[in-house]
């Protein structure tokens, strides 16, 4: 019999019960909630007389509305100036209160975005199946555990049974062999897969990366990559547990302790794809053809290197793509051919649940060390993932290099990913974002996003420009 | 929810593929605690010039003459017929919410997201995947002929176009049972409540560490 991937491994572990029709209940053993997606689901279980299934499984935080100044932030739930977002804050507020779930609140330091708080705290562990109502849930599945995103309905209904009714995904590999070349990371693998397979190349698909270049990256490189493998279709992001698993997990909040820790870690030892595993779908990538990545278009696999150019429609495979990059040029502002270094910036932002852990600042602090942000950028902000992480970065000095270089040193939120708050793009404006979409409007109306590293960010403030950050 | 048994409608074409959630309902609207309301806000960057605002009134908003749902021959479209991965990107299940809302049924298109795909069925709203050439077909007879109109058989698993073929489409059986009845899955779920508690006994025991309450 042929050996089980990770996938399978974590799927047969939390199968309640099949059905005849090929479905199965699925056993959800944690549940982040924010205050975008639950309002409804809330809403639905007090209609229906219902209560949570079990509260310990849940934990809240805001995130995406909360202002990043720290003015506004001062004031809690009723300093937030936008009344439509100051209520749905208000509403999470209320429910946690209502139904006893635990909240990192606005005033808490272990605020922050819910796929920062969630492996921060030792709240996502290996093994678990973890949802939110949030498609960059699949950041969780970087500590060896079977993360998704789900919609409203699914909240509730996991709120009410902690169970999810499913169909097993296929299985898929991006392996990635060799050794990633200096200043390549997690987001530049990522894009690039990404650019490889298509925004659809993983629809239906569990994915996991493996080989040697992913045994060798950071948890904070394996949840970046994790985070956005919705952006090539797949739900689930993955990467085996290993000693660096162990290590990360160790002494948070929420994981085991002694003689539960030394039992969770034998377990989890099981939590990798066996060698004779079959996999459905195998991408193989050779570590060193990765470039620093750079989106020219409004989707994620419009994406190009640092040392390349916007595509032609010659290079489109069919029609359809080449209506799509003709609506592309005219939404981004930018002509076929053109080189990616000549694209002028106006705003940088650093940050989102891909990007805002301690090591993707240090990485952008690194650049900016010493630095000045070119005077042609309207504003270069930076945005911790978390109070934790802001208070670990203040710790390092790494505000105080921000700063002198004239970037922004911001309260933790989702920010400018989604301009939810009052961080957003100007119409016209381009922008290097750390963040996940590229697609029109998502970081302001009108607004011009390029997906980036957090050093290639860095770098591009600095220059006004892009720029290759392996030269600079 | 709504029941979706037998549905005629008018088509809608959006001719262009991997159409996100963000352009279905962009992020503004998400503040919304509700879930109703979002139809006049779909599409809102497409539909409208100007840049829209919750809880505004859009009644004297400028239209965009170009926009597919704007033309006077797709008035009260039922079914919108779309490129491949559609509803990729945000989970936010406003995107069904806000079709629903406006008066959609059903989305045809040769492929969806996973996240979308799913939530479409929790709300009365059936996705229908066909293959790629049939659904370019269904394009040009829709550019072709004024008032376009398929009719969809969920218990059939048909969609039979005016000139009387029958397209044949595959739905998920628990899905298909749910939707032609209406059902609330959460009431299914429960029946299995013995089955979940055993469940979680059995995972005390093996893996205790889940069951912690946490800091």
């Amino acid at each position: 019999m042929a050996g089980k991937t990770l996938y399978d491994k974590l799927w047969e572990q939390h199968v309640v019960k099949e059905r005849d029709d090929g479905t199965a209940l699925i056993y959800i053993d944690r549940q982040l909630l924010h205050e975008v997606t639950s309002p409804q689901a809330f809403e639905g279980l007090r209609l229906a007389g219902r209560q949570p299934w079990r509260l310990s499984a849940n934990l809240a935080t805001p995130d995406h509305n909360v202002s990043t100044d720290a003015g506004e932030r001062a004031g809690g739930i009723n300093g937030i100036q936008d009344p439509v977002s100051r209520i749905q804050v208000k509403t999470l507020d209320d429910n946690c209160h209502d139904f006893g779930i635990t909240q990192f609140d606005m005033k808490d330091k272990r605020q922050g975005i819910v796929h920062v708080v969630g492996p921060e705290q030792g709240a996502t562990l290996p093994g678990m199946t973890i949802v939110c109502g949030d498609s960059h849930t699949a950041t969780h599945g970087a500590l060896a555990a079977l993360a998704h995103g789900i919609g409203t309905s699914e909240v509730e209904h996991v709120l009410a049974t902690q169970c999810l009714i499913q169909r097993k995904m296929k299985n898929l590999l991006i392996k990635v062999e060799g050794e990633l070349g200096a200043a390549i990371t997690g987001k530049d693998v990522v894009l690039h897969v990404t650019g490889v397979i298509g925004t659809a190349g993983g629809t239906g698909y569990a994915m996991e990366f493996g080989g040697s270049a992913i045994r060798s990256m950071s948890m904070e490189g394996r949840m970046s990559m994790c985070n956005m493998a919705i952006e090539a279709g797949a739900r689930v992001g993955m990467v085996a547990f290993d000693e660096i698993t162990a290590d990360y997990v160790k002494g948070r909040p929420f994981a085991p302790t002694e003689a539960q820790w030394e039992a969770a870690v034998a377990a989890w030892q099981d939590l990798v794809s066996d060698d004779d595993a079959v996999f459905d779908k195998v991408v193989d990538i050779k570590a060193e053809d990765i470039k620093p990545q750079v989106t020219w278009g409004t989707s994620p696999e419009m994406v190009t290197t640092i040392d390349g150019t916007v595509p032609t429609l010659d290079d489109a495979r069919d029609d359809v793509e080449r209506s799509a990059f003709k609506r592309a040029y005219e939404y981004m502002g930018l002509e076929a051919g053109q080189k990616i270094t000549d694209i002028q910036l106006d705003r940088v932002f650093i940050g989102s649940c891909t990007n805002s852990r301690i090591e993707d600042l240090r990485q952008a602090a690194d650049v900016a060390k010493g630095r000045k942000v070119a005077g042609s950028i309207k504003q270069a902000m930076v945005v911790p993932g978390s109070g934790l992480v802001k208070e670990q970065a203040e710790a390092e000095g790494l505000d105080k290099i921000f700063l002198e270089a004239g970037f922004e040193w911001r309260e933790p939120g989702c920010s400018m990913c989604l301009a939810m708050n009052s961080d957003k793009l100007g119409a016209g404006e381009h922008c290097a974002s750390t963040s996940n979409r590229n697609f029109e409007g998502r970081q302001g109306y009108g607004g011009r996003t390029h997906l980036v590293s957090p050093a290639m960010a860095a770098a591009a403030a600095i220059a006004g420009h892009f720029v290759d950050v392996r030269e600079f | 929810m709504r029941a979706f048994t037998v549905h005629t409608g008018v088509v809608a074409p959006m001719d262009r593929p991997n159409i996100d959630t963000d352009m279905i309902i962009p992020k503004q609207f998400l503040k919304s605690i509700k879930r109703s309301g979002f139809g006049p806000n779909l599409f809102d960057e497409l539909r409208y010039l100007d840049e829209g605002q919750p809880d505004a009134d859009n009644s004297g908003r400028p239209l965009n003459p170009d926009f597919v749902l704007n033309q006077p021959r797709y008035a009260g479209a039922s079914v919108l017929l779309a490129r491949e991965n559609f509803g990729c990107g945000s989970s936010r299940e406003h995107a069904p919410w806000a079709l629903e809302d406006y008066g959609f049924r059903a989305v045809i298109a040769p492929s969806f997201a996973d996240i979308f795909f799913n939530n479409c069925f929790k709300n009365g709203l059936l996705p229908i995947i066909l293959p790629e050439n049939v659904v370019d077909g269904l394009f040009k007879a829709v550019a072709g002929t004024e008032g376009y109109q398929l009719t969809i058989d969920l218990d059939k698993q048909l969609v039979m176009t005016p000139d009387d073929q029958d397209i044949p489409f595959e739905v998920d059986a628990f899905r298909k049972h749910c939707l032609l009845n209406g059902l609330d899955d959460i009431g299914l779920t429960l029946q299995d409540a013995d089955d979940i508690h055993a469940y979680e006994e059995q995972r005390k025991q093996n893996a205790p560490w889940l069951f912690n309450a946490g800091a």
